[in-house]
């Protein structure tokens, strides 16, 4: 089954490069990929998870800001009734993962993180579905 | 009896020049020769624009900072310019740079992060307390909201008693850039084109010695583009704001001296310095060719440190050694001011000791290395002359595959699309290991938790930026400020008009302690947002 990803930019961070990366390493690895392009709001990204219909939501973060928004975007999607996995990329420190774990993101990929490691990880959330 | 050569391994530049083993006159006669050179100070100025350079006056040093609140950044900046920088780059938090005020929803626990937050005149008149404006130059990274910035400053200025005609400084102010990376774009790309000619015909009128866009080739490059095509999509956005202003009934020599450019430094040594010799002497070249007969406007003045592209996560003390060279680089490429990415800016934001480690080594370079001595020192050397000759042709064709379309190709992002393509296709090289990283694919070692101090968010200084902005809304001329953008509304609704600007209108907004946010708001009403064009 193919896995289809949301990948998306919550605040007003827009350095997207990273995003975008991962966008196409994805897509090249076979998942579908929607990009939001930047600025979304939490209730933009799980409307955007709900109507695309997509099985993992990844969000990339560079401002420092990625204990709120990661909240933020988790409680919109439980609010929308979508239990997809959420996964968080960009400039997270190591001391910040398990503490964005315990508010319910299934993975961190930090900077410098491999592409084949996160396409593996996909693509797995895929067939345990 | 000497053996057969072994075949020698590949050497090719990101630019997809090929470098032979051995350059000599020949090699430097067949790409074009060294006629086209000229002298330091004179066109075509590849050797530098002016003729003693560093001799006469070593580049400025120009660290990026701010954070938190206008307290703790006038702090930071004391601290700055008590260690030897002789500019201030001023951050803004990102509310700030896209033009929302720190009580709108969106701006939650994004404020003062990576940058100063700025509301009204009273955060800027707060940041540059006790500051005096006469004795440096200021720099502000801003674009989308930097006709409002602009205007704050001017306000300051004239409330303290300066004349506006010795203000020095430069204001980013490129907005196409931002719509291809860095992405703090506001409105649609027209009316953000006109907002920049504001800023250009205003700067020209009443701020002479302020420079009023520094285009950037810098942002480009860290999204994923080459060293020519940051070259060539700079000067074809610099080229973009030139027609704009020049199509308002401005002549080139009104304002071109005043713009200036902001380029990277990652990857090889004599690529990037070859990358900044051509492209002085390009732009010499296209000012001229626009019907500039003043040296000055056809001079490429430009800031160039570290590309935070190049910096690593592994291995962060590493990234110390990096930025020394970048600064070596720099200063070998004669450019005019120097701000260095910090060792820690894989992480966070600079700390103080981060940021004064990239201060020294700028002062080191001056002091011990002889950098300031003579002009151009690679100047004449076969490999660097043919490197410039090819980089310039490059260039060129880059340019000319974007015929005069920079802006089209911007809004529709093809510009974006390419750029990411390559940033994914350099991405995948780095991981196979076809482009080496030492401590990224070679030379890696097991890494606990990096030993690198983190910039740390205060978040009760957002709470206490939102409760200034309350007392600041409280205490000001309620009338004044719907007047004021009651008259910015109707300018901006009303069609260009040639040298008329809104920065009139702005001025008197921000005097009467109107806020950014309130600006933008009126101003979007106007014109509307930017739709970005997110296809891959």
């Amino acid at each position: 089954m193919t896995v289809r990803v949301l990948v998306a930019k919550p605040g007003l961070d827009g350095h997207d490069r990273g995003a975008k990366v991962v966008a196409q390493a994805l897509s090249a690895a076979g998942c579908e990929v929607v990009y939001t392009g930047l600025r979304q709001t939490a209730a933009q990204i799980a409307r955007a998870a709900r109507d695309e219909a997509v099985d993992v939501v990844g969000l990339s973060i560079l401002s420092g800001s990625h204990l709120e928004h990661c909240r933020r975007v988790i409680e919109a999607l439980r609010a929308a009734g979508l239990e997809v996995p959420v996964l968080a990329g960009g400039c997270i420190p190591a001391r910040d993962v398990a503490t964005l774990e315990e508010a319910g993101v299934a993975r961190v990929f930090p900077t410098g993180s491999s592409l084949a490691a996160i396409a593996d990880y996909v693509r797995g959330l895929g067939r345990a579905a | 009896m000497s053996k057969p050569d072994k075949p020698l391994r590949p050497a090719v530049l990101e630019s997809g020049i090929e470098v032979k083993p051995v350059y000599g006159p020949a090699d430097l006669a067949e790409s074009g020769g060294a006629q086209g050179v000229g002298a330091p100070g004179e066109f075509p100025f590849t050797r530098g624009i002016h003729r003693h350079m560093y001799r006469a006056r070593p580049f400025t040093m120009r660290q990026y900072s701010g954070f938190g609140t206008a307290t703790e950044t006038r702090e930071r900046f004391r601290y700055l310019i008590a260690n030897g920088n002789t500019g201030l780059n001023v951050a803004f938090d990102l509310p700030t740079q896209i033009g929302l005020d720190s009580d709108d929803p969106l701006a939650e626990g994004e404020v003062g992060r990576v940058g100063m937050a700025v509301d009204t005149l009273a955060d800027l008149e707060e940041a540059f307390d006790g500051i005096d404006l006469d004795a440096i130059t200021v720099s502000m990274t801003i674009n989308g909201s930097a006709a409002i910035l602009l205007a704050m400053y001017a306000a300051m200025a004239r409330k303290r008693g300066y004349d506006l005609r010795s203000l020095r400084g430069t204001l980013q102010n490129d907005i196409l850039k931002e719509f291809v990376a860095r992405g703090t774009w506001i409105f649609p790309v027209e009316p953000s084109v006109r907002l920049v000619g504001d800023t250009v015909i205003y700067c020209a009128q009443e701020l002479p010695r302020y420079s009023p866009v520094s285009v950037c080739g810098y942002h480009i490059r860290e999204a994923g583009a080459n060293p020519v095509q940051e070259m060539a999509y700079a000067f074809a956005i610099a080229g973009a704001y030139i027609d704009h202003v020049v199509g308002r009934g401005l002549d080139i020599d009104e304002f071109a001296a005043r713009l200036s450019f902001n380029f990277d430094i990652h990857g090889n040594l004599f690529e990037q310095v070859a990358k900044f010799r051509a492209g002085r002497r390009l732009w010499a070249k296209l000012v001229e060719g626009r019907g500039s007969t003043k040296p000055e406007s056809q001079h490429l003045r430009m800031i160039a440190g570290g590309g935070g592209g190049g910096l690593t996560r592994e291995q962060p003390e590493n990234n110390i050694v990096r930025g020394a060279y970048y600064a070596l680089i720099s200063a070998l490429s004669g450019t005019q001011t120097m701000a260095l990415c910090s060792y820690d800016e894989a992480y966070t934001i600079p700390t103080e000791k981060a940021a004064k480690i990239s201060l020294r080594t700028m002062q080191i370079l001056i002091e011990e290395m002889g950098l300031c001595d003579t002009v151009d020192p690679l100047g004449g050397s076969w490999y660097v002359e043919s490197l410039t000759n090819d980089l310039e042709r490059r260039i060129v064709a880059e340019m000319a595959k974007l015929g005069d379309g920079i802006v089209g190709a911007i809004a529709e992002g093809r510009i974006q699309a390419t750029v990411a393509r390559q940033a994914f296709e350099h991405e995948r090289a780095l991981q196979e290991g076809r482009i080496r990283k030492v401590g990224v694919n070679c030379f890696t070692e097991a890494e606990e938790e990096p030993d690198v101090q983190f910039h740390v968010h205060d978040g009760a200084a957002a709470r206490r930026q939102v409760e200034r902005l309350a007392a600041v809304r409280a205490r000001r001329d309620g009338a004044a400020v719907e007047r004021a953008l009651g008259r910015v509304a109707a300018e901006a609704e009303r069609p260009v008009r040639g040298r008329e600007t809104l920065m009139p209108a702005i001025i008197e907004a921000v005097s009467a302690y109107a806020s950014v946010g309130e600006i933008t708001a009126v101003l979007r009403r106007a014109w509307g947002t930017f739709k970005e064009p997110v296809a891959l």
